[in-house]
């Protein structure tokens, strides 16, 4: 897993007006990418189209500083290097045309320089198209609106990079032959829709969140946060996406405060909260307000409620934990989600005890899914403790210790097995 | 997909390994037991291994494992899942994981 981060993000170490840097070319190109691909639906021609030019942009901007308009940088280099290949492939016809078409787009571009319309939404919600393989949709979206490379985003989602090339080659010509629109959906589609996009960027964050701790995994979270303020941007109107935007911000918040001196993984009630990020809390609890403020309650909406009730429960003291297994009962009936069902339990266990809790989640014994889900095991462990019942608990733990990919956890949940009594 | 997980070991960073490496064996099995997981074997160091073959009727016997490697067989399990995405996930979660590598082969069903 080693060696990945350094490759992945060449400025990223380096001082704030690198980053800077970094993100301008990433605004621009994204921008470009999807003012590019909008008409003629092909994401790969157009990424192709830019991609020398952002890699140089990449290269030069961090030390020479960012271009007083980037996006006609971008154009000019990539129109540039476009001639070349064209000239190149003077003899081949295929495909001749459509490269005039990108050029014409980029000339086009090129004339309104700095007022480029924002396709990026439109872009998002077709690489997050109900056409487009589920799994795929995050992929795409990070590699189309960010620019991240396969090898990348390879190495984020555990696949082989030859293989995530292939199939990002393979979802994009999927975009430009299944007829998949690159537009904004209608409003009574749009809900559902939307859903599809912040899941896919919310499943980003989340790949960056369990690879927190581990060296050189790769930094995804703060990927995704980006995008996340890009859509709340690009869509202020939707309480959805101000949830999604405050729930990551909560776990972002408390990153630091998740794993001890020594690398041990602290729990939620155990951890120092001095060393919380107020400034990302507070950006939390306001876009909660907001998205509270502005209409329906959804999925994320609720989530990022009870990070809230989270937060005020150890900030204050307050016992919000009927009020959190409230918002699980309205996330169950909205996701029927068995994840869900085990949080809800965890809940229960708080104001009920371990047995109603216990009995809660027994449903979920025969579902085929959990075998391997090392949460269920791991909640499954601690009200079995907790219920003084040592052997089955001692059985659900190992599981968990079994089931779990992070050293820090493992090591966490060998500490628990051991405080058990013996008998 | 059934998988053959083939574990290789670094047998001389394995030596090394802390005591609880015992103890996430124990959960890993357990968790492969759940899983109903074909259990695996553990094998012997590379260095009791002996190797034979033969060419033009004429047969070797060797001292030592195929071929001479920092990262040997070390053992196998077996897992039955949707994709290679969870085979990924079960190979990250063996303990040889961190002493050598876990090669994941898809196994060839003789129906299909």
């Amino acid at each position: 897993m080693g060696g990945v981060t350094s490759a992945a993000h060449p400025v990223k170490r380096g001082n704030e007006a690198s980053r800077a840097a970094e993100r301008v070319a990433r605004e621009s190109y994204g921008r470009l990418v999807a003012f590019l691909a909008a008409r003629t639906r092909d994401v790969a021609g157009a990424e192709d189209a830019l991609a020398e030019a952002f890699a140089a942009a990449l290269k030069s901007w961090p030390a020479d500083g960012v271009p007083a308009n980037p996006d006609a940088w971008l154009l000019t280099v990539a129109r540039r290097r476009q001639a070349d290949a064209a000239r190149r492939r003077q003899t081949r016809q295929a495909g001749e045309e459509h490269l005039k078409m990108m050029a014409d787009e980029m000339e086009e571009a090129a004339g309104s320089a700095g007022d480029i319309p924002d396709r990026r939404l439109a872009l998002m919600f077709a690489c997050a198209h109900p056409a487009i393989e589920k799994g795929m949709r995050t992929p795409l979206i990070l590699q189309a609106i960010l620019g991240l490379t396969a090898q990348d985003i390879a190495a984020a989602f555990l696949i082989p990079p030859a293989t995530m090339g292939q199939r990002l080659v393979r979802a994009k010509s999927r975009l430009k032959d299944a007829g998949i629109p690159f537009a904004i959906p209608d409003s009574d589609q749009l809900t559902e829709r939307l859903d599809a996009v912040l899941d896919a960027i919310y499943a980003a964050y989340t790949k960056g969140w369990a690879e927190l701790g581990e060296p050189g995994a790769p930094q995804l979270a703060e990927e995704a946060i980006w995008l996340g303020r890009l859509i709340v941007s690009l869509l202020p109107a939707e309480p959805e996406a101000k949830g999604m935007l405050a729930l990551m911000l909560y776990a972002e918040a408390r990153r630091a405060a998740r794993r001890g001196p020594d690398g041990a993984y602290v729990p939620l009630d155990e951890q120092d909260r001095d060393l919380w990020d107020e400034t990302l809390m507070d950006a939390a609890e306001a876009l909660l307000r907001q998205a509270n403020a502005g209409g329906p309650s959804g999925r994320f909406q609720i989530e990022a409620a009870i990070q809230s009730a989270h937060v005020a429960r150890l900030k204050t003291g307050a016992n919000t934990w009927p009020a959190i297994l409230a918002l699980y009962d309205h996330l169950l009936a909205l996701t029927q989600s068995p994840v869900v069902a085990l949080n809800r339990a965890a809940a229960q266990g708080e104001i009920e005890g371990p047995i109603p809790a216990l009995a809660a989640i027994s449903p979920l014994e025969g579902d085929k899914r959990m075998a391997g889900y090392q949460p269920y095991w791991a909640l499954k462990g601690h009200l079995l403790r907790r219920a003084g019942n040592t052997a089955e608990a001692h059985e659900a733990l190992t599981i968990a210790m079994g089931l779990s990919t992070d050293a820090a956890v493992r090591r966490y949940l060998q500490d628990q097995l051991k405080s058990l009594p013996s008998n | 997909m059934r998988y053959m997980m083939l574990i290789h070991n670094d047998d001389e960073a394995y030596a090394t390994a802390p005591q609880e490496v015992y103890a996430e064996w124990a959960a890993f099995n357990e968790a492969l037991n759940k899983a109903d997981a074909v259990p695996g074997l553990r094998l012997k160091e590379a260095s009791a291994a002996t190797t034979v073959r033969s060419r033009n009727g004429k047969t070797d016997v060797l001292d030592g494992p195929y071929i001479e490697a920092r990262e040997q067989l070390a053992g196998y399990f077996i897992i039955d899942v949707p994709s290679l995405d969870e085979a990924i996930a079960w190979a990250q979660r063996c303990p040889s994981v961190k002493y050598g590598s876990i090669e994941i082969r898809p196994i060839v069903d003789p129906h299909s």
